[in-house]
C-alpha cells in the first residue's frame, strides 16, 4: 500500500504544545515541508524568538538558536554572516518583529540580508496571556485594553509586510493564512518561495502568517478562524506584497 | 615584529585582524568610534567584514549569532552603547558564547561627556545586565597592553565560552603610542563540538538560555557558578610595583593604574614606602595580589576615576585589615601624580624625608 501522508522529516517527533486550535503547528509544519522538499534541513539554522513561536527550537530538526525578545533578526544576521552558505530563518510572532524588535524588521530588509523571516500574525502577545500588540484590532479586547483598543490612545496597529515592502532590500514580501485548505496551499507557496529568494541570494524575504489565538480571543477554534477571515483579512493586504524581478524567474 | 605609532582604539583593531577575528559588529560612539573606523578600512584585506549595526542592541546580538557559529567576533562601544549591549551580554554569558567586548569607558552617568572615566566598574565586573553571570574583564593601561589583552581576550573567551570585556577609557582609546606588533601566540585548538552551522551527520543542535523548568534552572546557574569559580582561581592577573617592602599601597588600573607608578616614584624619592597594585583582570578580581600585604602594610589608597566602585573589592580582598581610603577624580578629569601623593600624605599624617 502507498503511504500517501507521514511526518515530514523537517520536525522532531516532539509532539506541539500549542493549545487546541492554534495555527502555528499548521506554520511550522508548512516551514519544515519546504526544507525537506528544498533538501535544505541540513544546512538550515533556524532562529527562535521569545513568546509561543519560541517553541519552535524543540520542533524543528535543524540547528536552532534561541534569540531574546525580537532579536532574531539580528541574532540570525551574525549567523549568516559567519556562514554565508548556509540557509537561516527566523520565525517570530507579531509581539517579537512587530514591537520590540521593529528596529530589525526595518533594517534587515534595507540591508537586503539574505535571511528568512516568518511572522506569526496572531494580533496578540499569546504567551503572556492576551495582551495587546502591536496588531491587535481596534476595537478589539485584550488583558491590556480591556474595553477594546481606542485608537486615541493605543494608535492603530502595525502592517508590517507592507512597511518592508517599500524597502529597496526586500526581495520578496508576502502576507498569507492558514484558515483554509486552499489558503494553507498559497501559503506554502510563499514560504517555498521565501527560502529560494535566500538561496538566489536576492536578498531578505519576509512572510507574514495570519494566525489564530482561540484561548487568548475567547473564542472556539472554528470561531477563530471565522472572526480571522472577517476581521484581519481586510486590514491586512494579503497576497504577495513584493517580488522582485529576478524573484519571480525562481 | 613592526614597531609603529597608533592611536589606542586602532591598536585594538589591529590586534583584533590579528588574533583571526573575522567579524566586527558595531556602532559609532565617541571615543570608541576609531575601532570600527580602524577595522572598516582594514579588515576586507583580511577576509573580515564590519557590519554597521541599526544600534547598539542590534550589533551584541549579531555578535551572539557569529559566537554560535564558533567564528570569532567583536564589538566595540563605550558607556551609554554598552549599557545598551547588556540584555545581549547577559544572553551571550548564559549561552557561553566566545566573543570580546570593547568598552572605551567615558563619563557618565547619562550621556555624560567624552573624558575618561572608570565609572562602569561596578557594570563591568558585577555582571552588568540581568541574571546572575560574570564577564572576564581585562583592564589595560598602556598601548602595548591595549594590543596584548586584545589578542589574549580571543584565547581566553574560547578556553572558557564566556565573553571577555575589554575595559579601555576614553585617555587610553585616544592617546597615540608606540606598540610592537607581536604576531599571534601560538595557542591550543578550542573545543567547538558544541557549535551551531547545520546537523549534516550529526544530531541537531540548539543554542539557548531557556528552560522554563526550575530545577534545570538551578543546575544551570550551578554549572556557570563552578566555570566562574575556576576562572576566579585560574585567572586573577595584576601588576605589583615597589610592593615588597611597601607601608603604603596605591590601588589602581587603567589610566590611573599607570599615573600612580609616577607616585609611587615620587613617594619613593622622598623616603615614603609607597607600593602600587595594579589589577589587571577586573573580574576576577585578583584578590590573591593582597595576601602578602593583609597582615603588613598600614594603609591602602584605592585611586579611581569614579566615586569609589573597586574600593569595595579592595577592602573585602584585604578584610578591612586596614585602612582603605579613596582617591577619585570624576567627569572626565584625571588626576595629577603629585596630587595622589599629597593625598596619600594627608591621609596616613607622612612627612616628606630628604629627596633621596
Amino acid at each position: 500500500m502507498n503511504k500517501v501522508f507521514s511526518r515530514t522529516k523537517g520536525l522532531t517527533d516532539v509532539p506541539f504544545s500549542f493549545c487546541p486550535g492554534c495555527t502555528h503547528g499548521i506554520i511550522m509544519r508548512l516551514i519544515a515541508e519546504v526544507l525537506e522538499e528544498l533538501n535544505i534541513i541540513e544546512d538550515t539554522i533556524g532562529i527562535s524568538p521569545v513568546g509561543c513561536a519560541g517553541f519552535s527550537q524543540d520542533f524543528f530538526s535543524c540547528d536552532f538558536v534561541g534569540a531574546a525578545h525580537g532579536r532574531a533578526q539580528a541574532v540570525g544576521i551574525g549567523v549568516k554572516r559567519a556562514l554565508p552558505d548556509k540557509v537561516v530563518f527566523t520565525y517570530q510572532g507579531d509581539g517579537d518583529i512587530a514591537a520590540i524588535g521593529t528596529q530589525h524588521a526595518i533594517h534587515t530588509a534595507a540591508r537586503g540580508e539574505k535571511i528568512t523571516s516568518i511572522m506569526v500574525n496572531n494580533a496578540i502577545f499569546g504567551m503572556t496571556g492576551g495582551q495587546m500588540a502591536p496588531t491587535t484590532l481596534e476595537g478589539m479586547k485584550t488583558s491590556t485594553s480591556p474595553y477594546g483598543r481606542n485608537i486615541a490612545v493605543n494608535g492603530y496597529p502595525i502592517d508590517l509586510p507592507r512597511i518592508v515592502a517599500n524597502l529597496e532590500g526586500a526581495a520578496y514580501v508576502a502576507s498569507v493564512s492558514v484558515d483554509s485548505p486552499k489558503n494553507i496551499i498559497q501559503a506554502k507557496k510563499a514560504i517555498k518561495k521565501a527560502f529560494q529568494v535566500q538561496l538566489a541570494g536576492l536578498g531578505f524575504a519576509f512572510v507574514s502568517v495570519l494566525s489564530t489565538c482561540p484561548t487568548n480571543w475567547g473564542m472556539t477554534p472554528s470561531d477563530s478562524l471565522k472572526w480571522l477571515r472577517e476581521n484581519m483579512m481586510p486590514v491586512y493586504q494579503m497576497g504577495e506584497l513584493k517580488v522582485t524581478e529576478e524573484a519571480k524567474s525562481l | 615584529m613592526e614597531k609603529v605609532l597608533m592611536k589606542g582604539n586602532e591598536i585594538i583593531g589591529e590586534a583584533a585582524i590579528r588574533s583571526g577575528c573575522k567579524l566586527f559588529f558595531g556602532y559609532p560612539i565617541t571615543p570608541s568610534t576609531e575601532v570600527i573606523e580602524y577595522l572598516s578600512k582594514h579588515f576586507p584585506q583580511h577576509g573580515g567584514t564590519v557590519l554597521q549595526a541599526e544600534d547598539e542592541i542590534g550589533a551584541i546580538y549579531m555578535c551572539y549569532g557569529a559566537a554560535c557559529t564558533g567564528t570569532r567576533v567583536m564589538t566595540a562601544s563605550s558607556s551609554p552603547g554598552i549599557s545598551l549591549k547588556q540584555e545581549g551580554i547577559s544572553y551571550s554569558a548564559a549561552v557561553e558564547l566566545p566573543m570580546v567586548i570593547v568598552n572605551v569607558n567615558r563619563c557618565g552617568p547619562g550621556l555624560g561627556g567624552l573624558g575618561p572615566a572608570q565609572s562602569d566598574y561596578f557594570q563591568s565586573t558585577k555582571g552588568g545586565g540581568h541574571g546572575d553571570y560574570r564577564v572576564i574583564v581585562l583592564a589595560p593601561s598602556k598601548a602595548q597592553e591595549l594590543y596584548d589583552f586584545t589578542m589574549e581576550a580571543f584565547d581566553i573567551a574560547d578556553k572558557y565560552r564566556n565573553p571577555v570585556l575589554i575595559l579601555s577609557d576614553g585617555f587610553l582609546g585616544q592617546t597615540m603610542e608606540p606598540v610592537i606588533l607581536k604576531d599571534r601566540p601560538q595557542v591550543p585548538e578550542f573545543d567547538k563540538s558544541w557549535v551551531i552551522g547545520g546537523c549534516k551527520d550529526r544530531e541537531k543542535r540548539v543554542l539557548a538560555s531557556y528552560s522554563l523548568t526550575n530545577e534545570i534552572g538551578e543546575a544551570n546557574n550551578l554549572r556557570w557558578e563552578e566555570k566562574y569559580k575556576e576562572i576566579q582561581e585560574k585567572e586573577q592577573r595584576w601588576e605589583e610595583f615597589f610592593t615588597e617592602d611597601a607601608e603604603y599601597l596605591l590601588v589602581s588600573y587603567g589610566t590611573t593604574g599607570r599615573i600612580c607608578k609616577s607616585t609611587v616614584i615620587n613617594a619613593r624619592k622622598k623616603g615614603i614606602k609607597l607600593g602600587l597594585i595594579r589589577p589587571i583582570t577586573l573580574w576576577p578580581f585578583p584578590d590573591k595580589a593582597f595576601v602578602p600585604y593583609k597582615d603588613k602594610v598600614k594603609g591602602v589608597v584605592t585611586v579611581e576615576l569614579n566615586t569609589g566602585q573597586m574600593i569595595e573589592d579592595v577592602k573585602l580582598a584585604v578584610e578591612c585589615k586596614m585602612p582603605v581610603h579613596l582617591y577619585r577624580r570624576q567627569g572626565g578629569m584625571l588626576p595629577t601624580e603629585n596630587e595622589i601623593l599629597s593625598y596619600v600624605k594627608d591621609t596616613f599624617g607622612l612627612s616628606e624625608a630628604e629627596e633621596v
